[in-house]
């Protein structure tokens, strides 16, 4: 039986309502907030590792939140095979925590940036991407200070060829092009899988793209995969 | 102990009143009860020079549900809502250290509105500095920028909107004032009233340490970079969110009689404001205070300013369940003493007694001051220097020039390069963001209704005629939130002036509060909270008065608002609008460097009928696109509306002209209650038509088309021309990276 999505809360994470209500009010998926020390996550039937500042960022961002209690059962989970979702500090911390490759780095304008981008899917299908036509440009926002992908040129290169490259960041066409790379992330990437492609992390914010009346509801077409996995789960 | 002669004067106490403590106390007051009195009779708590005057502004009406006195005021918005807000100065810090002085006077105005028992859902920023080519004024920006932008972001609140000005008159003087809007469910609002003698005293959050000491007497002095550093609170964005979410947590349940942020003159301040406002007593152990530090007195402890910190009224049998919430989120709850019945608050240091003062006396008699007020000669002449002399624009390129310099100017350009640093897509309720229209608009989870929120002075007309321009702040905001679709509810002010023992300064604020006033009158908008910050001057001069007035208003549907986007085809109405002049305009300063002339004449009734009669259009879902008419005139404004919308326009109409016919006056001149409209045809018959039964003037100016914009007798621009200049205004910037770092 499944308990739905379930969506990390740890100290300082900022995103884990939006991403809630992007779940059940967006997508209609049932989910649920789970704190940083619960030790369970059987039963899931997907986890979202939300934005924010996690442990304010100190030290590095997502840096310290990979010791979290929660993050041995995630381990787990996502050694299952069970999808999991990092949006934001949420990709920071699972590369921190080494459940997918390369750094965020601080952008390299070395400031915070708030504003609405492009970004185009043309990876492998992976668990978050299914529903998305390969090549599909979708509108999401960033709101990051450190969020320039960085890894050595080989993996950036196995990433390549693997298809593990989920999206990058381009022009409303669908260009990949350096103006619309808005931190300076190697080969203009937005989002990045791991090897079984179950778990994704992305810099932008799908869950802050779920209305139009807040400037555009693009981000559904990701998270609506959330709906999958609980019918699958059942 | 004996107080030694003239130790009144390190806490910024006259020998007057320190006179007045030995008669109210009957003796002289200890070293703690000396310092807590400095604090409390500071400038910055015990609003000497502005209570006066202050009970002038109009502070009922029915939708209002907490007014001045409380941490924040709140409206009632619908559906059993709740709109909290208060906007607070962080003038002194951020002069002397701008990133964490911006940053905490983030974190201070954000635990106002929480205390209230409300989430914070928006931030807001008015900021004032000297002219950016020089260095010092651009770290100031910079690090200011960065710090709201680093403590905001970090809560996970988003800034959606604000002002920035420059003038050379800001030059050491930088002004940022924060305000935050919370949203609570009535009966969640809760109080910084003390009651129930016996009930525990606790305190949560950071631990205390040295810094901030004195910091509230240092904002009410001259020249605070003559202080030194170490009054500067230091943020913690981290722990104020885990403080916040924690505090949220405990008004949900029934123990927590009352909250009190510490603040400004820190515990000294919080005990006795909770006492005085439940006209009961406090007794607390200073030894009992978590501390950062070692080796603090009991003097240290109580005047500590360290940020992140929150005082609990909590009921006996509560405290444990308090400590368990409180422990959850990874803080510490220690009970530091109790609520008594003797009206006195009581400091002990173990077991000695350090203070023993009724309450009542670090409040209510606390001395306030009428001083002399006279304007000076100098501004009256410059308000009525004669303007003929200013050359009109003739050569067939000056009106294409002066615009494209306008848009470029500091004062004019894109604001896009400070709100693109700041969260503003956070909690996912931003339907109107920065840019896009006149004020931001909130959706309300659980609520068809939105809020809209604008912020505003034009502190040059104030210091030409700081009665005239204080009401046009307060119109503006409110014109601002009408252009969104927004009903005005209320207003929270904060009175940015300069030494009040002057009698030029207490000139101008006594007279902007009056206008203040009156247009609050005018306009039907109580005021529900403000904060005042006085002696922005250093030796070289003082700031142009700026009382930043915050407007918030609702709307029923928050998917029928308006932006500046308008669409190809669309046709432009011009609603309202008297004669435009060039007195105190920014043409006049920009252009030929003249701060001069009065500002122009607002018609209160004009000015409410002009804003409903657009905000009806936007409630009725027939209009979707609205904009002002303020600092450049209308040239300005279509600008600003064909670069929002990347649409051009052929503006062949003619709109009124100035009392001479000039062509600069036409387009660049200024003059309240004047909106631009935007929509189909028969949308904007419509709108014209309703205009004409209300009596209210309108002109047709053209319509929306093109990559071009042309002004019928100014000139002709390519859009990206315009956004070339405007985007590049504030390029100076280029290369300073907003991080706590080297002073130039």
């Amino acid at each position: 039986m499944s308990n739905g999505i379930g969506v990390l809360s740890f100290p300082g994470s900022n995103g884990d309502t939006d991403a809630l209500h992007a779940l059940t009010d967006g997508v209609g998926a049932p989910a649920r907030v789970i704190d940083h020390r619960e030790t369970d996550l059987s039963g899931m039937a997907a986890v979202v590792l939300p934005g924010g500042f996690s442990y304010g960022d100190h030290l590095r961002c997502g840096a310290i939140a990979r010791f979290a209690p929660v993050m041995a059962p995630l381990r787990a989970f996502a050694a299952r095979g069970g999808p999991v979702l990092g949006i934001c500090n949420g990709f920071q911390i699972l590369a921190e925590a080494h459940l997918l490759p390369g750094a965020l780095l601080p952008n390299q304008t070395l400031r915070f940036h708030c504003f609405w981008t492009h970004v185009r899917f043309d990876g492998l299908p992976t668990a978050w991407t299914g529903a998305l036509a390969a090549g599909e440009v979708l509108r999401l926002p960033v709101a990051h200070g450190e969020g320039a992908y960085f890894a050595d040129d080989e993996t950036l290169d196995r990433l390549e060829s693997t298809g593990r490259i989920v999206a990058r960041y381009c022009d409303p066409s669908g260009a990949v092009a350096a103006a619309a790379n808005p931190n300076g992330s190697a080969r203009g990437i937005a989002a990045v899988a791991n090897e079984a492609g179950n778990v994704v992390g992305i810099m932008p914010h799908p869950e802050r793209a779920s209305d139009p009346l807040i400037g555009g509801a693009d981000g559904l077409r990701l998270l609506q995969s959330a709906l999958d996995f609980v019918h699958a789960a059942v | 102990m004996a107080i030694a002669e003239g130790a009144w004067r390190e806490v910024a106490l006259s020998d007057d009143e320190f006179r007045r403590i030995v008669t109210l106390l009957g003796r002289d007051p200890s070293p703690v009860e000396l310092g807590m009195f400095g604090a409390m009779w500071s400038e910055h708590c015990g609003y000497k020079h502005s209570r006066p005057w202050l009970r002038l502004l109009p502070t009922d009406a029915p939708w209002v549900l907490e007014g001045p006195g409380e941490n924040a005021g709140a409206v009632d918005i619908g559906d059993g809502l709740a709109a909290v807000f208060k906007v607070e100065s962080h003038n002194h810090p951020s002069a002397v250290e701008p990133y964490q002085g911006a940053a905490t006077g983030v974190g201070g105005i954000v635990r106002d509105i929480f205390t209230m028992g409300a989430r914070p859902v928006a931030l807001l920023d008015a900021l004032r500095f000297g002219p950016l080519d020089e260095p010092r004024n651009r770290y100031l920006f910079e690090n200011v920028v960065g710090g709201i932008g680093g403590y905001g972001n970090c809560l996970g609140i988003p800034t959606v909107g604000g002002e920035v000005y420059f003038d050379p008159s800001f030059n050491g003087n930088p002004l940022v004032n924060a305000m935050c809007v919370g949203v609570a469910r009535h009966g969640d609002l809760m109080r910084a009233k003390a009651s129930g003698p016996g009930n525990d005293l606790v305190l949560i959050g950071a631990d205390t340490g040295r810094d901030g000491l004195h910091g509230a007497t240092f904002a009410s002095v001259d020249d605070p970079k003559a202080s030194h550093r170490g009054v500067i609170q230091v943020g913690n964005p981290f722990l104020e969110k885990l403080l916040l979410e924690a505090c949220l947590e405990l008004l949900r349940g029934d123990d927590i009689v009352a909250m009190q942020d510490l603040g400004a003159a820190g515990l000294t301040s919080s005990v006795v404001e909770c006492a005085s406002r439940g006209g009961v007593g406090a007794e607390i152990d200073v030894a009992l205070v978590p501390r950062r530090e070692t080796g603090m007195t009991a003097y240290e402890v109580m005047l500590s300013e360290s940020q992140e910190r929150m005082l609990l009224v909590v009921r006996p049998e509560g405290l444990a369940g308090v400590r368990a919430i409180v422990e959850r989120y990874g803080l510490h709850a220690s009970a530091i003493g109790r609520v008594t019945g003797d009206g006195l608050v009581r400091v002990r240091d173990g077991v000695e007694v350090v203070a023993e003062v009724p309450a009542m006396l670090f409040t209510d008699a606390c001395p306030t001051y009428q001083p002399e007020a006279r304007e000076d000669p100098g501004i009256v002449r410059r308000r009525t220097a004669p303007l003929d002399d200013i050359p009109d624009l003739t050569d067939g390129d000056a009106g294409r020039r002066v615009l494209l310099d306008l848009l470029g100017s500091p004062n004019g350009c894109s604001r896009r390069a400070i709100w693109e640093r700041y969260d503003h897509t956070i909690m996912t309720g931003t339907v109107v963001a920065p840019g896009a229209g006149d004020a931001a608009v909130l959706r309300l989870r659980g609520s068809a209704r939105g809020v809209a929120i604008a912020i505003d002075c034009n502190s040059r007309y104030c210091s030409l005629d700081p009665e005239l321009g204080a009401r046009h702040a307060v119109a503006e905001a409110a014109r601002n939130v009408s252009c969104v679709g927004g009903r005005p509810l209320a207003v929270t002010n904060c009175l940015n002036f300069g030494n009040p023992q002057r009698p030029a300064r207490a000139f101008q604020l006594r007279e902007a509060v009056r206008g203040l006033a009156a247009a609050c009158r005018g306009l039907d908008l109580p005021v529900v909270s403000g904060n005042v910050s006085l002696y922005n001057e250093t030796a070289a001069s003082a700031v142009m008065p700026t009382p930043t007035v915050g407007v918030v208003g609702v709307l029923d549907d928050a998917t029928r608002h308006a932006t500046m986007v308008w669409r190809s085809g669309d046709e432009i109405l011009l609603v309202g609008g008297d004669r435009p002049s060039l007195g105190a305009s920014e043409y006049l300063a920009r252009i030929h460097g003249r701060t001069e002339g009065s500002p122009p004449a607002l018609d209160l009734d004009r000015e409410a009928g002009v804003q409903r009669v657009v905000r009806d259009a936007i409630a009725a879902a027939a209009l979707r696109t609205a904009h002002d008419c303020a600092e450049g005139g209308l040239a300005v404004a279509l600008a600003e509306l064909a670069l929002a919308s990347g649409v051009g326009a052929t503006i062949d109409g003619e709109p009124p002209a100035g009392a001479t016919n000039r062509l600069d006056e036409r387009w660049f001149g200024e003059t309240p209650s004047r909106i631009l409209a935007a929509g189909d045809a028969s949308a904007i018959a419509g709108l014209a038509e309703r205009c004409r039964a209300e009596g209210i003037a309108a002109f047709r100016l053209g319509s929306a088309r093109g990559d071009r914009m042309a002004i019928n007798g100014l000139g002709e621009w390519d859009l990206d021309e315009l956004r070339a200049v405007h985007e590049r205004g504030l390029a100076p910037l280029e290369g300073v990276n907003g991080q706590p770092g080297v002073v130039p």
